[in-house]
């Protein structure tokens, strides 16, 4: 089906991360710095050996706080003489900067590919609570492709969107809201253990049923919690990861198919994109579901990750909701852990990376106080509706 | 602020402004004889470009549907009810629109459901309404 798999010869060789503030005080650009200059200096380079960067969705509305940031900003801050950079939207969701960087790599145009995600919703909430509407997206009439068809009905968030995946998924399987509950509390109580998470108090079924109705079935707690924080992922040819500080994690396997309209209603309403997406990872990889010791899969919307665990085989197609049953499989000591680090639901939004962030953690045994038994593999997926991606993570 | 509208071109206006004359217009190709949504120059199935506009039932059923509590701006009033409609002339033939008319805690999956027009400006919005 393929010809080559170029993802083998590539592996993230170093991981760096801001504060994570809601809000913080730091420019987007502070945020970048620490994130970056952590994530070089934590692979052993220095800012002369990056000859790459990579971004999704880079700057792609002039300092938006949804990605106030892009690679050519970074590239001036920091005075990087690249072979290549790019950003952008449009790919398979929030790891398409760690795709694109790998086939930089692997194409030979790069060696070390600096890949981060820079967000500041929290401050920028402060002031403008209506600031990331979808029908802010344009000024006056609506004139995107893709946009037109929502915001004339008041579409004017993603959880809207959501909202009908869940719904359907309820009427097709019987998924119920103390099921999706279960996303919830479990990113809550990883999130106690992890010192930068925004919300880290305890929560219970009853806080869950209790949290107000933002767009049926989905509760306040079933939305990621906005927050100002930057995330880099150094990318490096393996050869050169070998010889790095710490032991390459490869890029096993990569899921970025999207064989349906790049649509938000066109879709398979249950699965997404997450089918296609994960059965080309699959196909790259003899590692089965079983292998993995851990999972960080996209909460921006709990039903999201629900619908990730099934296409990526943890569990039958339409069985999520029983599979999540009462959070056991999905604990830090289940089949399956999940988000960690609290996900974005609990951790904050930092919007795909942070996933990244903390499956590296996880995978190198850094993960402190909320570190797993060891193991090898891991799985991080991001995305939902025709945005999606997946990566199989492999320490060597 | 008020209810975002589209910016018409060539493609789209047919369908945006077909509830002048009542008419819920949505194209269609002559080459493989289907309907497809969103309008474009080219049918996404058999790419003939032999396609357009054509006047539909307007009637069809919710596949999914969300009441909408949050109001994202302050003018915003709610609830309201925003759902995926499939029209009755093909499987899986599916808008995005609003249920009116109705009490927000009555709409359900597969409730029939037939288009209702409202001007804004030079739009015509095509809403959906329980059908008797």
């Amino acid at each position: 089906m393929f010809d080559r798999l170029f993802e083998k010869d590539v592996a993230i060789s170093g991981i760096g991360q801001s504060e994570v503030g809601r809000p913080s005080s730091l420019s987007a650009m502070k945020l970048t710095l620490d994130a970056t200059l952590e994530a070089i200096a934590d692979a052993g380079l220095t800012r002369d050996d990056i000859d790459g960067v990579a971004c999704w969705p880079g700057d792609n509305n002039n300092g938006d706080a949804f990605s106030p940031v892009g690679p050519n900003a970074l590239i001036s801050t920091l005075g990087l003489k690249v072979n290549w950079f790019g950003g952008g939207y449009e790919g398979p969701g929030p790891l398409a900067g760690l795709i694109n960087g790998a086939m930089a790599i692997a194409t030979g145009l790069c060696k070390h590919v600096l890949v981060f995600r820079t967000i500041t919703e929290a401050s920028r909430r402060q002031t403008d609570k209506t600031a990331s509407a979808l029908s802010n997206k344009t000024v006056g009439r609506d004139n995107s492709f893709f946009w037109q068809w929502y915001t004339p009905f008041n579409v004017l968030s993603g959880v809207n969107l959501m909202a009908m995946y869940a719904q359907r998924h309820f009427h097709d399987y019987g998924t119920r809201p103390e099921q999706l509950a279960q996303i919830a509390m479990t990113c809550r109580a990883n999130a106690a253990l992890n010192p930068k998470a925004v919300y880290r108090a305890p929560m219970g079924l009853d806080d869950y049923m209790a949290s107000r109705m933002i767009s049926t079935p989905l509760r306040m707690l079933d939305c990621d919690v906005h927050c100002d924080a930057s995330t880099a992922i150094v990318l490096s040819r393996i050869d050169a990861a070998r010889g790095g500080p710490n032991a390459p994690i490869r890029l096993e396997a990569i899921g970025a198919a999207l064989h349906q309209p790049w649509s938000w209603d066109q879709i398979d309403l249950t699965a997404m994109v997450t089918g296609e997406v994960a059965r080309m990872m699959w196909s790259r990889t003899d590692l089965k579901p079983s292998d993995l010791g851990s999972a960080q899969l996209y909460d921006g919307f709990s039903i999201l990750t629900i619908i990730w665990l099934e296409a990526l085989g943890f569990c039958p197609v339409g069985e999520g909701g029983d599979f999540i049953e009462g959070g056991r499989n999905i604990a830090r000591d289940g089949l399956i852990p999940i988000n960690t680090n609290g996900g974005q639901l609990s951790g904050g939004r930092t919007h795909g990376l942070g996933y990244v962030h903390e499956a590296c953690n996880q995978l190198w045994g850094r993960a402190g106080e909320r570190q797993l038994k060891p193991h090898h593999a891991s799985v991080v997926a991001a995305g939902g509706g025709p945005l999606g991606g997946s990566i199989l993570l492999v320490r060597e | 602020m008020a209810r975002k509208l589209p910016a018409l071109n060539p493609d789209n206006i047919a369908f945006w402004q077909g509830g002048e004359t009542g008419s819920l217009n949505i194209h269609h190709c002559s080459g493989c004889r289907r309907y497809f949504h969103p309008p474009a120059p080219i049918c996404p199935h058999c790419l003939s470009q032999n396609v357009a506009p054509r006047p539909v039932s307007g009637r069809g059923k919710v596949i999914s549907y969300t009441i909408n509590h949050q109001r994202w701006q302050a003018t915003l009033e709610v609830p309201y009810v925003v759902a995926i409609v499939e029209l009755k002339e093909q499987t899986g033939l599916r808008l995005v629109s609003n249920i009116v008319g109705m009490p927000a805690d009555e709409v359900r999956i597969d409730l029939p459901v037939k288009v209702t027009f409202s001007q804004i400006e030079d739009v015509w919005l095509p809403f959906f309404e329980k059908e008797a």
